[in-house]
């Protein structure tokens, strides 16, 4: 294993993208922040900017409007660097299935911008802090 | 050999020894020193909140992988002063840490030194104005301005402070005659303590004053366009400058560094300490909040303070 990859596992700096979500999926990632989970005792640190970022942590379904805006964000963070899906939503579009907003599950969005991209998948609506900080060991071992 | 050595005479070869292994070991020894305050601040913050905390090696890590990854230059961007702003700054602080180390080991200075001491301390924030105007980004535009009135700010009670203790020492303007003088437990000298600690508080872009970084609303303002190994040099920066400031106060302010290290480290971590609780337990303010805590209250403590120095120095009384 590379060194830039051992050392992305140790202190790997998330972004926060809400691409339609209904609000859940996201005070379920800022209670991992808080002191019960305190996530930041594996260097997991939120930052402001997706150039800052090593992760970015999507919820939502994907709606047409925040596709392109996405997009973008991908592209501005720096790589490498690994897409967490959180929630039933962008794993594969939930209860929205088929709706008429909807642009498709994120994963395939992500894979239109850039086919090799680490895409990790946390289910569940919304999943629960444990599950979040589980999933996010489980992919970042499998690197 | 040995008669070679004896020849020569012991002391010098002790002196060159030792400045060689200073010149060797003090930039590596300061960025580590850096690494580990800036682990205090996170794991102090920490435990304030009832939280654990990062590992001990955290920064180290945190560096390391910014340096293996990616660096992104916007395409707007001013790309030689974008590139070479946190060099500048890393610079700057280095060598004022380095200075301030030297002039508390070997306890000489040249004549000044606390002017240059004053330069380059603006050097970090100069370099971050600059950075961040040339990286083409309407957020960091707003953090540049931010940040120059910030600077504009609290320039002023830190030249106001540095200059009750120049009165106390009698006009020395040399940091190891000032760091000598025992003029800690009056009241203008922990008056000037206190605004200068608040500056420097300021200067390191801690809570109440992190207006230009703002995380929450500008998303990292000053540095949101760097990435990589760009954003890893500031990361020195940011821990080197906790070196170099804490020190500087303890030498203007707390009777210096010293010849007791274990003394001269506890004044060291006892202010870094105090830089963290004010940190942890006050909530970011405006900037024309700061602007005019900076120049009129603070001010107006230091414009008092060096009127009780004067008084103190022509009537003899030297605990005022």
């Amino acid at each position: 294993m590379s060194w830039k990859i051992w050392s992305l596992k140790k202190s790997p700096w998330v972004f926060h993208v809400n691409v339609g979500a209904c609000n859940n999926c996201d005070i379920e990632i800022v209670n991992c922040l808080t002191p019960k989970f305190d996530v930041e005792r594996f260097g997991i640190k939120l930052v402001g900017s997706p150039r800052h970022a090593d992760a970015l942590l999507v919820t939502g379904v994907g709606t047409r409007q925040a596709v392109p805006r996405l997009k973008e964000v991908y592209r501005q963070t720096s790589k490498p660097c690994v897409v967490f899906l959180i929630g039933a939503c962008p794993c594969g579009t939930g209860i929205f299935h088929n709706g008429y907003h909807v642009e498709g599950p994120v994963d395939k969005i992500i894979k239109e911008e850039d086919p090799n991209a680490i895409i990790a998948y946390v289910p569940g609506c919304p999943p629960k802090p444990e599950a979040i900080i589980s999933g996010v060991v489980k992919a970042l071992s499998a690197i | 050999m040995g008669a070679f050595l004896e020849g020569r005479g012991k002391g010098k070869e002790m002196k060159v020894l030792f400045d060689v292994l200073f010149w060797i070991l003090v930039i590596p020894g300061i960025i580590v020193v850096g690494m580990v305050a800036s682990w205090i601040v996170r794991k102090v913050s920490a435990l304030v909140q009832y939280r654990v905390g990062p590992p001990f090696l955290q920064p180290f890590w945190d560096v390391m992988k910014l340096m293996g990854k990616e660096t992104l230059v916007p395409q707007e961007a001013q790309k030689a002063v974008f590139m070479a702003a946190p060099l500048v700054g890393l610079a700057g602080v280095l060598v004022l840490a380095i200075m301030l180390w030297r002039i508390t080991v070997t306890q000489s200075a040249f004549v000044g030194d606390i002017v240059v001491a004053v330069y380059l301390m603006v050097l970090p924030s100069l370099a971050l104005i600059l950075g961040s105007s040339a990286s083409a980004s309407p957020h960091a535009a707003v953090g540049t301005s931010r940040e120059m009135k910030l600077v504009m700010g609290y320039e002023l009670p830190l030249v106001l402070a540095l200059i009750v203790v120049i009165i106390k020492t009698g006009g020395k303007l040399d940091l190891t005659q000032i760091a000598r003088h025992t003029t800690v437990f009056s009241i203008s000298n922990i008056l000037a303590f206190l605004v200068a600690l608040l500056c420097v508080q300021a200067k390191l872009g801690f809570v109440p004053f992190d207006i230009a970084e703002a995380e929450t609303e500008l998303g990292g303002g000053v540095l949101m366009e760097y990435s990589g190994a760009l954003l890893a040099v500031w990361k020195l920066m940011q821990a080197v400058m906790l070196v170099a400031l804490p020190l500087f106060l303890v030498m203007v302010f707390l009777g210096g560094f010293g010849p007791n290290l274990l003394a001269g480290l506890g004044k060291y971590v006892l202010v870094v300490v105090l830089l963290i609780l004010i940190k942890n337990t006050n909530p970011r303010v405006r900037i024309d909040q700061a602007m005019k805590f900076f120049w009129v209250y603070c001010s107006i403590v230091l414009v008092a303070a060096i009127a009780l120095a004067i008084t103190g120095n022509n009537c003899g009384i030297s605990r005022l």
